[in-house]
C-alpha cells in the first residue's frame, strides 16, 4: 500500500485512540467524583457557595438573554401566525418554544460560555499553581473538595437558570406581543394556560436542562482538572470546555428530544 | 549520620517516560535534623520530594517515613502519613480565594473537630511564629513575595508535622525575606522537633542553616557531607556549584554540535 495512505490510517488511527483513552478517562474522572460527592453533600455551605458562584453570578446574563429572546419570538411568531389569522395563539408559541427547547438550550449554551469557562480556568490555575498539590499533600482530596461541589453546583444552578431563562421569555413575549403590538391579552394567555402541559412540556424541560447542567459541570471540571499546568494550558482547556460542552448540548438535546417529543 | 532516621531512601530508581529521572539514590534523613537536597534545576530535587510525599511511585527501591514504606500504603495510610508531614512549595500555593488566617486554619478545620476559638488561637500562634500575625485578614494577592513564603511556611506546620519538606524555599526572594525565611526554617523545626528537607539550589543561604547536604547531579547522589565539608569539597560539580562558577562539570553550553560545522553548513546553504 502507499506509504502516504499508510500514513495518514496511523494518523487516524492515533487519533481516535487518543480520543478514546480521553474518554475512558473522563468517565472514571466522572465516576470518582460521583463516589467522592459526600463530602461536598455532608458539608453543604461548600456546594451552596458553588451555586452562588455559577448560578447567581450567572443571574444577569440569562435573564437578559431570556428576554430578549422571549422579545424576538414575540415578533416573529407574530408574523408568522398573522398569515394564518391566528395570532392568539402567540402565547402558546412564545411558551411551547421556551419551555420545550430555547428554555434548555439556550440557558445551557450560556451557562457553558459564563460559569464553565469560569470553573476550568479556577481549576486549572489552580493546578498550575500547585494548589491542588497542596491540597493533597495536606492529606485533603482535591477532587472530593474542589472539583465535586462545583459540580454539584453547576448541576442544581442548571435547571434554576433555564427556568428563570424560560420566565423571562415569556415576560419578553408578552411585552411585544400584548403590549407592543396589541394582541389580546385574555388569548395570550388562557391559550397559553391551556396549551402547556406541565409533564410533558415543563417536566420535559426541566430533566433537559438538568442533563445539560450534568454535560456543562462534567466537562468543565474535567477539562480543568486535566489541563496542563500552564498559561497556555489552561487557555486551551477553557476553550475546550465552551466548544465540547456546546457540541455535546446540542447533540444531546436532539437525542432528548427524538425520546421526548416525537410520536410517544 | 547515626542518629534515629525518620526517612530513609533506598535504592532508589524513577523512570518517566523511559527516561532515569533518580538512580540509585539513598538518603537517610535523621529526626530532628534539617537536611538539604541540592543540584541544579531538573537534576531531580522536586521528585524526591514527591516520592517522599507519596505523590509519585518509584520505579524499584523504597522510601521509608517514620518506619512506612511509602508506596506500598493504601489511600487512606497514604492521607494519615501526610497529616504529620508539611509542606512548603515554591510559590507558597496558597489557596487563592481564601485570606491568609484561612488558608492556615484550613487544614485544622479538615482534620480535627477543634471549636472555632481554639482554631483562632492556634491560627494565631502560627501567624506570630513567622511574624504575620497582623496579616491574617489580608489575601494572598495582597501579599508580597516573601510574605507568601512565610504564611505558607505557617500553613506548613499548623498540624505541628513531624516532617516538613521546602520545595526551593528560597527562590525569588529579596535578601532580607531570604535570611528571615531561613532563620525560621531553622528555629521551627527545633521548636518542633520536626525534621527538615530543603530542596533547593540557594547554595550561600542554605549552608547556614543545614546539618547535612546531599549533592544530586543527573539523578544521582555525586557528594555528601556537613555544610563546612561541602564548602571545603574538592569534588568538581560541588566546587563549582557551591562557588558559583560559570563553567565546569556543569557545562555553560548546552549540549550540540560543534559550531565550526553549523556555520560552515550556514555558508554553504546560502552559497
Amino acid at each position: 500500500m502507499d506509504n502516504g495512505v499508510v500514513r495518514v490510517l496511523r494518523v487516524i488511527g492515533r487519533r481516535v485512540n487518543a480520543g478514546i483513552w480521553r474518554l475512558g478517562y473522563a468517565s472514571r474522572f466522572f465516576l470518582a467524583m460521583v463516589l467522592h460527592s459526600g463530602t461536598a453533600l455532608r458539608r453543604l455551605h461548600l456546594t451552596i457557595r458553588e451555586i452562588y458562584f455559577t448560578g447567581v453570578l450567572s443571574l444577569i446574563i440569562i435573564l437578559v438573554s431570556g428576554m430578549f429572546v422571549g422579545m424576538v419570538l414575540g415578533l416573529q411568531g407574530y408574523d408568522t401566525l398573522s398569515r394564518y389569522g391566528s395570532t392568539e395563539a402567540l402565547g402558546v408559541l412564545v411558551a411551547l418554544s421556551l419551555v420545550r427547547e430555547l428554555g434548555p438550550v439556550v440557558a445551557a449554551l450560556l451557562f457553558a460560555s459564563r460559569a464553565g469557562s469560569a470553573i476550568t480556568a479556577e481549576i486549572g490555575m489552580m493546578k498550575a499553581t500547585e494548589q491542588l498539590s497542596a491540597m493533597e499533600m495536606m492529606a485533603v482530596d482535591p477532587i472530593a473538595r474542589v472539583v465535586a461541589p462545583r459540580f454539584w453546583g453547576g448541576v442544581i444552578s442548571m435547571p434554576l437558570l433555564a427556568a428563570l431563562f424560560s420566565a423571562m421569555g415569556i415576560f419578553g413575549g408578552y411585552l411585544v406581543g400584548v403590549q407592543l403590538i396589541g394582541v389580546d391579552e385574555g388569548s395570550f394567555w388562557s391559550q397559553m394556560q391551556a396549551s402547556v402541559d406541565f409533564r410533558e412540556d415543563i417536566l420535559n424541560g426541566v430533566i433537559k436542562s438538568f442533563v445539560f447542567g450534568i454535560i456543562v459541570s462534567w466537562v468543565a471540571v474535567f477539562e480543568g482538572y486535566d489541563a496542563e499546568p500552564t498559561a497556555e494550558g489552561v487557555s486551551g482547556a477553557t476553550t475546550r470546555t465552551v466548544v465540547t460542552s456546546s457540541l455535546a448540548i446540542l447533540a444531546a438535546d436532539f437525542i432528548l428530544t427524538a425520546f421526548m417529543f416525537t410520536g410517544a | 549520620m547515626s542518629q534515629e532516621a525518620l526517612v530513609e531512601i533506598r535504592d532508589l530508581n524513577f523512570t518517566y517516560d523511559g527516561r532515569p529521572v533518580l538512580t540509585g539514590i539513598n538518603m537517610t534523613i535523621p529526626r530532628g535534623k534539617v537536611v538539604a537536597v541540592m543540584g541544579i534545576s531538573g537534576c531531580g530535587k522536586t521528585t524526591t520530594l514527591r516520592l517522599i510525599g507519596g505523590q509519585l511511585k518509584p520505579s524499584s527501591g523504597s522510601v521509608k517515613v517514620g518506619g512506612q514504606v511509602v508506596h506500598e500504603l493504601d489511600s487512606d495510610g497514604l492521607y494519615n502519613l501526610r497529616r504529620r508531614m508539611g509542606m512548603l512549595f515554591q510559590f507558597g500555593a496558597l489557596f487563592t480565594d481564601m485570606s491568609v488566617y484561612d488558608n492556615i486554619a484550613f487544614q485544622m478545620r479538615e482534620h480535627t473537630d477543634l471549636p472555632e476559638a481554639l482554631i483562632r488561637d492556634l491560627v494565631m500562634m502560627k501567624l506570630h511564629a513567622v511574624g504575620l500575625r497582623g496579616a491574617h485578614g489580608l489575601m494572598p494577592a495582597e501579599l508580597s513575595g516573601g510574605m507568601a513564603r512565610r504564611v505558607a511556611l505557617a500553613r506548613a506546620i499548623a498540624l505541628d508535622p513531624m516532617l516538613i519538606m521546602y520545595d526551593e524555599p528560597f527562590a525569588g526572594l529579596d535578601p532580607i525575606s531570604l535570611s528571615i525565611v531561613g532563620e525560621l526554617i531553622r528555629k521551627l523545626t527545633e521548636a518542633l522537633g520536626a525534621s527538615s528537607i530543603i530542596v533547593t539550589h540557594d547554595v550561600q543561604e542554605s549552608l547556614k542553616i543545614v546539618d547535612y547536604v546531599y549533592f544530586v547531579s543527573e539523578g544521582k547522589i555525586v557528594a555528601e557531607g556537613t555544610a563546612e565539608e561541602m564548602k571545603n569539597s574538592t569534588v568538581p560539580y560541588v566546587h563549582q556549584f557551591v562557588w558559583g562558577e560559570a563553567d565546569g562539570p556543569v557545562p555553560f553550553q548546552y549540549p550540540s554540535r560543534p559550531y565550526g560545522d553549523q556555520l560552515m553548513e550556514r555558508t554553504a546553504r546560502h552559497g
